[in-house]
């Protein structure tokens, strides 16, 4: 790597400790983002003649302080300091920084920045731009592109939600909220991921970012709490759905379904570690709607072939989910895996009475059609498939939908033929 | 004289290399991997998961706790064996491959016992 491809790494690397930090000297985000991003460009000049300093969160942190104090000093006495003078006495006092700083902090200042941005006054959508620009680092730009918004829309979004946060207090909350807390910043790592995720054709660069944003994020929780199998099981989700990224689009940016991707474009290292996340959460018999998710996609990531895939297993631990964590769309899910074990007619029945709450769903239209159209009811299935388009996210999932059309009119076509 | 490479890096910025960068590095490694290869000199080298996927067993207590040993700034993210003429030949290697891969520290030591893993072999 260059110089700037490693200080870059590092740098982001370090941002969400020495952000948090900042934080807690000035208790203000603004302040501690531009002390951070002060910090950071002392360290574009100063690391490729230093080599990088033993714990970059810990130097960024002290230049950062030291620089926002200056510059507060010196708009009180509206006298410049000279510049060069205090980028050597700062270099000078490095050396001895790094032990200096107490770690111990860190985590409880990660978490407290954490916690911020996911303030429970503040809609989803804000927590997930708030924790995108202050803990992840990306800019306005990256991120209203990533939401399909304009920059101004989500400058504004970001404003409107410090704004709301700057006067909450945010001490530490005790132990029960603290787990609260915990998983709505486990919930809004996921969000950030489906973000990137679900993204596909043209935005699906714009928004890929985001899956590795929220692995970071991931990563960052389970440092900060090593012994919490649902974060574990979170981040062994993450990394699982990650894994196959590089087989769930064809050349075109069309979509290619699971059973239809090229296994061998799966990242088998991404996968492993994936498992070995699962196989130690397990190991707490603590179970969890992240946790068995994860399950779910480890059989997926195992299965060398689509016909190896264990569905019996995975209508189990949709079973269990659905217990866990009643939902229409749990349901539904299930409903593919009931499908192949027990086949159509089963998960027809299965599904129907979801109509009602799940109309607008896109996917719930597009498996109907699948369903009815293996059982032969071919009109309904067209008409199923119709509203599923009506209703498709993406382009993409629209011509996904379209081509299962196409095929069901060349067959009855052909059908027609040979009557 | 046989030596073991521990290597040493902060593991939040190893994590945060994007696949071209962890790439890119590992290329530049490959290079100096070749050249030991050729030589005969390149033992077994393995790189580690995370140390969230590990857990550490405390002997004394049989307590199994998540996580490395030791919470240090840089983690052990792996390891080479290399067959060295002595320590400055082995700093020297360290060197090399320091430089395709900076950041954090090679820890550099005489291996005492090596077992390759087939049976009867190594107890010398």
């Amino acid at each position: 790597m260059t110089d700037v491809d490693w200080i870059g790494a590092a740098l982001t690397a370090a941002r969400p400790q020495a952000v948090a930090a900042l934080l807690r000297y000035f208790r203000d985000l603004d302040t501690a983002e531009e002390a951070f991003q002060e910090a950071s460009l002392r360290a574009l000049k100063t690391w490729p003649r230093t080599g990088p300093p033993r714990d970059p969160a810990a130097w960024l942190i002290f230049v950062g302080r030291n620089v926002a104090i200056d510059s507060v000093r010196r708009r009180a006495r509206q006298e410049p300091l000279p510049e060069e003078a205090q980028i050597s006495d700062l270099e000078d006092a490095e050396a001895g920084i790094a032990e200096s700083i107490d770690s111990g902090h860190y985590s409880d200042d990660v978490l407290r920045l954490l916690f911020v941005c996911c303030h429970p006054e503040l809609p989803g959508t804000q927590q997930i731009a708030l924790a995108l620009r202050v803990v992840s680092g990306l800019t306005v730009k990256q991120i209203a592109r990533a939401f399909l918004v304009s920059e101004a829309a989500m400058e504004q979004r970001i404003t409107r939600a410090k704004r709301r946060i700057a006067d909450a207090e945010v001490p530490l909350p005790g132990a029960a909220e603290r787990g609260q807390r915990l998983a709505a910043v486990a919930a809004m790592s996921y969000l950030v991921f489906n973000e990137g995720y679900s993204a596909s054709g043209g935005e699906a660069s714009a928004r890929a970012p985001l899956c590795e944003e929220a692995l970071r994020l991931a990563r960052l929780l389970l440092r900060l709490f090593p012994a919490e199998p649902e974060i574990m099981g979170l981040l062994a989700l993450l990394i699982l759905q990650h894994a196959r990224s590089g087989a769930r689009f064809d050349g075109q940016a069309a979509i290619v379904l699971l059973e239809d991707q090229d296994r061998t474009l799966w990242d088998s290292a991404k996968i492993a570690e994936g498992l070995a996340l699962i196989d130690k959460a397990i190991r707490h018999r603590r179970r969890g709607p992240y946790q068995i998710q994860a399950a779910i996609a480890a059989l997926h990531a195992g299965a060398r072939r689509p016909e190896d895939t264990d569905w019996a297993q995975i209508d189990a631990l949709y079973a269990a989910l659905e217990e866990l964590q009643p939902s229409p769309v749990v349901t539904l899910n299930r409903a593919v895996a009931v499908a192949k074990v027990r086949g159509p007619e089963a998960a027809l029945t299965m599904i129907e009475p979801l109509g009602d709450r799940l109309s607008g769903y896109f996917y719930f239209h597009g498996l109907r059609g699948a369903l009815l159209l293996k059982v032969g009811r071919e009109e309904d299935a067209r008409a199923a498939f119709g509203r599923a388009i009506a209703l498709a996210n993406s382009p993409a999932e629209a011509a996904h939908i379209r081509t299962h059309l196409d095929r069901l009119m060349a067959d009855s076509v052909a059908a027609g033929g040979a009557k | 004289m046989l030596y073991a490479f521990l290597c040493y890096n902060n593991e939040a910025t190893v994590c945060s290399w994007t696949k071209e960068e962890d790439d890119a590095v590992m290329a530049k490694l490959d290079v100096v991997h070749r050249k030991l290869v050729k030589q005969g000199r390149f033992g077994p080298a393995l790189r580690l998961m995370p140390t969230t996927t590990g857990a550490t067993l405390h002997k004394e207590k049989d307590l199994v706790l998540d996580g490395p040993y030791a919470e240090t700034k840089e983690a052990l993210l792996g390891f080479y064996v290399i067959d060295c003429d002595g320590l400055d030949h082995a700093l020297s290697i360290a060197r090399e491959l320091a430089a395709a891969n900076p950041g954090g520290a090679y820890e550099v030591r005489p291996v005492r016992l090596f077992l390759p893993g087939e049976p009867g072999v190594g107890a010398a």
